[in-house]
């Protein structure tokens, strides 16, 4: 028996904000990465951020999960099960993954001299508590919550697809492979959000199709993901809702449909009509 | 393999024109002449030029292998890894090193003996900042420093308040472990080459701090007469007492082998690994990184520092000039030439490098080369060092 992912179900988390971003801003020196951006993700969701190359993406990503603390703005974590919501400003990287917002990178960045199983496992180190004596002693404690890391770990290589990998090293796995383990790796962290940069990216399209499988089966299970992606038939296919920015700012958000008629968002990815 | 042949050629043609003024000419300052030795000149062109073609054919065999594994899905595990690796295998080879630890001081000399502990000592050194190295990837090269603070600590305190060894060796440690945090706090912010520097400073900060204040800790001149290790109070004759600390630091080996054993798989050493793979993705997998850092930094200080206690009672004499950083290279070099984050290359590195210039005595002033050229070819031809390390693997039981 192994543990479930113990995300509550979509219905229940439905419609209620878990991820609030209001006018959000960063400046390095005299340039505006970010002006005022606004966004919020609710449970259960997959939502899309989008846009042209440069236009913030993931400086607004490297800003909410506390890489770079931003010049203004305020991101809001609301918690099931709490009144207030919590402020990751200003938080440590390791302090927002605790919160529970969990993150991949753009360019992989997997643990290479570890196993497939073990990367895995360090997704669930913010979610245990061994310590140097309980390395030191074995104590019954550490070796039961050792299992309990090796079991859920497992079972979440498994859900991926990667089960069979478990003992290889993450170097030498396919690329497709090593994308699905970052996802892995933080889905290990029980994240309340999820946050994927660009998991399509090098891939070809069967990998794709594989990928946006895997999306769909991790949002059933009620996981609400926040999605940055230039591969615009994975991001119509999977995305509730679509936030559209250029140049640092929000030009646009709304469902897939509304966003593949906007003329904003036409303009920022074709430039504009020139008038004979 | 003609160009091979030439290469060789000119290598050794090269040889012999940069040895020529050591190796041909000699001068008689006595009686004003010059001594030409022109079969010298022979000598190391035709020695040169086998070694090279040696060299050449390595390297070859090595680039031949990698272009195998490459191709190969199977990397196939070498016969030592499958040795330690294999559960009875490994409990028998355990125990017969164990068994030869244990009668090595009936078979040999006290000479043998003695240089043997030293070893050992350096097996556990290597041992403590394999942790901070090997597992956790922060170089530093002020390790001797911590290994100082523990000598010393048990120096000044037998001194002035007469404790015994026993009592002072947690102390020892502790204190190391405290001198690791004080350091680590400010300094572990840096990584990778600036890291190196500052921990090369502070070594030589603590080495100069104990030269210049002389009333705290005697200067250059040191501390004598500390007492050797303690036996319930027994009285021990000096070749029973170096026995006696002989099997001391068998039992700390063992011990320091079981700890890091458990560390490096536990969920601590797992963060340490990570951290030394990639420090932005360890931290979005939630881990602190100044926290897990310091762990790593005091731990690996703590068994310097109670080796450090070893060693002042060892030799029953200190000074400033045991903890230079030629100390520090020392032990990195046991490190890195063993294999990082593996316990069974540390331990080889740190028989090898330790035992190795002792037995090289009889080539005299030759030995300190000789070792240079091992070390050279070791880098070569094995860059992950001897043994490497291999993650354990999980075996996971679906029926339960």
């Amino acid at each position: 028996m192994y543990v479930v992912h113990t995300a509550l179900t979509k219905t229940s988390r439905m419609s209620k904000k878990i991820l609030e971003v209001k006018n959000l801003t960063m400046d390095f020196g005299g340039v505006r990465a970010l002006g005022g951006v606004d966004l919020d993700v609710k449970g259960g969701e997959i939502v899309a951020l989008i846009g042209p190359n440069g236009a913030g993406k993931t400086t607004f990503f490297n800003c909410v999960t506390g890489i770079y603390y931003p010049t203004k703005g305020d991101i809001l974590l609301h918690t099931p099960g709490r009144q207030k919501p919590k402020s990751l400003k200003g938080l440590k990287p390791n302090q927002v993954t605790v919160a529970g917002l969990a993150r991949t990178f753009q360019n992989i960045r997997l643990f290479s001299q570890m196993t497939v199983l073990e990367n895995v496992m360090i997704g669930r180190h913010c979610r245990t508590k061994a310590f140097i004596f309980g390395a030191l002693f074995r104590t019954k404690s550490t070796r039961q919550e050792e299992k309990e890391i090796i079991d859920y770990s497992y079972s979440i290589l498994e859900k991926v697809g990667l089960a069979d990998l478990a003992n290889e090293y993450s170097k030498n796995l396919p690329y497709g492979a090593q994308r699905r383990l970052e996802i892995a790796r933080a889905l290990a962290t029980d994240p309340l959000l999820l946050l994927l940069d660009e998991p399509a990216a090098g891939m070809n399209p069967q990998e794709t199709n594989e990928l946006v499988t895997l999306i769909q089966n991790i949002s059933s299970g009620g996981q609400s993901i926040l999605l940055i992606e230039h591969d615009m038939k994975l991001v119509m296919t999977l995305s509730e809702r679509i936030f559209v920015m250029d140049y640092g700012r929000k030009i646009a958000q709304g469902t897939p449909d509304e966003i593949r008629n906007n003329q904003e968002v036409i303009k920022a990815y074709l430039g504009e009509e020139l008038d004979a | 393999m003609l160009t091979e042949l030439r290469k060789s050629l000119i290598a050794s043609i090269w040889f012999a024109f940069l040895t020529f003024p050591i190796m041909v000419i000699k001068v008689n300052s006595i009686e004003k002449t010059i001594q030409w030795r022109w079969m010298n000149v022979v000598y190391v062109m035709v020695g040169i030029f086998f070694l090279s073609m040696a060299f050449r054919f390595l390297l070859k065999q090595k680039e031949m292998r990698a272009g195998k594994e490459e191709s190969g899905t199977e990397i196939k595990l070498s016969p030592i890894h499958q040795l330690i690796n294999h559960p009875t295998y490994r409990v028998v080879f355990g125990a017969a090193l164990l068994l030869f630890a244990v009668v090595y001081p009936f078979v040999f000399s006290t000479y043998q003996i003695n240089i043997m502990t030293t070893a050992l000592m350096y097996v556990v050194l290597g041992l403590g900042l394999n942790i901070v190295v090997g597992l956790a990837g922060l170089l530093d090269l002020g390790y001797v420093a911590f290994y100082a603070v523990g000598a010393y600590s048990y120096a000044l305190l037998n001194h002035h308040f007469g404790l015994g060894f026993w009592a002072v060796l947690p102390i020892g440690g502790v204190l190391a472990a405290i001198f690791g945090i004080l350091l680590g706090i400010p300094v572990l912010r840096l990584r990778g080459d600036y890291l190196a520097i500052v921990t090369l400073g502070f070594g030589e900060i603590i080495r100069l701090v104990l030269e210049n204040w002389g009333e705290f800790s005697k200067g250059p001149s040191g501390i004598s007469n500390i007492p050797r290790p303690g036996l319930f109070g027994i009285e021990l004759s000096l070749n029973d007492a170096i026995t006696y600390t002989y099997y001391l630091m068998v039992i700390f080996v063992v011990v320091t082998i079981f700890f890091v054993n458990r560390l490096q798989d536990s969920r601590l050493g797992r963060a340490w690994i990570a951290l030394r793979e990639d420090e932005i993705a360890c931290q979005a997998m939630g881990i602190d990184k100044m926290k897990t850092k310091l762990i790593a930094f005091s731990l690996g200080a703590f068994w310097a520092g109670i080796i450090g206690v070893m060693f002042a009672a060892k030799t029953t004499f200190i000074n400033p000039a045991s903890f230079t950083f030629l100390e520090s290279a020392m032990i990195l070099s046991i490190v890195v030439l063993g294999g990082m984050g593996s316990i069974v290359g540390v331990i080889l590195g740190a028989l090898i490098l330790i035992l190795l210039p002792e037995y090289l005595r009889e080539l005299s002033e030759y030995r300190m080369l000789a070792f240079g050229a091992a070390l050279v070819a070791m880098m070569v031809f094995r860059p992950q060092g001897l043994i490497s390390n291999v993650r354990r693997t999980y075996s996971i039981n679906k029926d339960e």
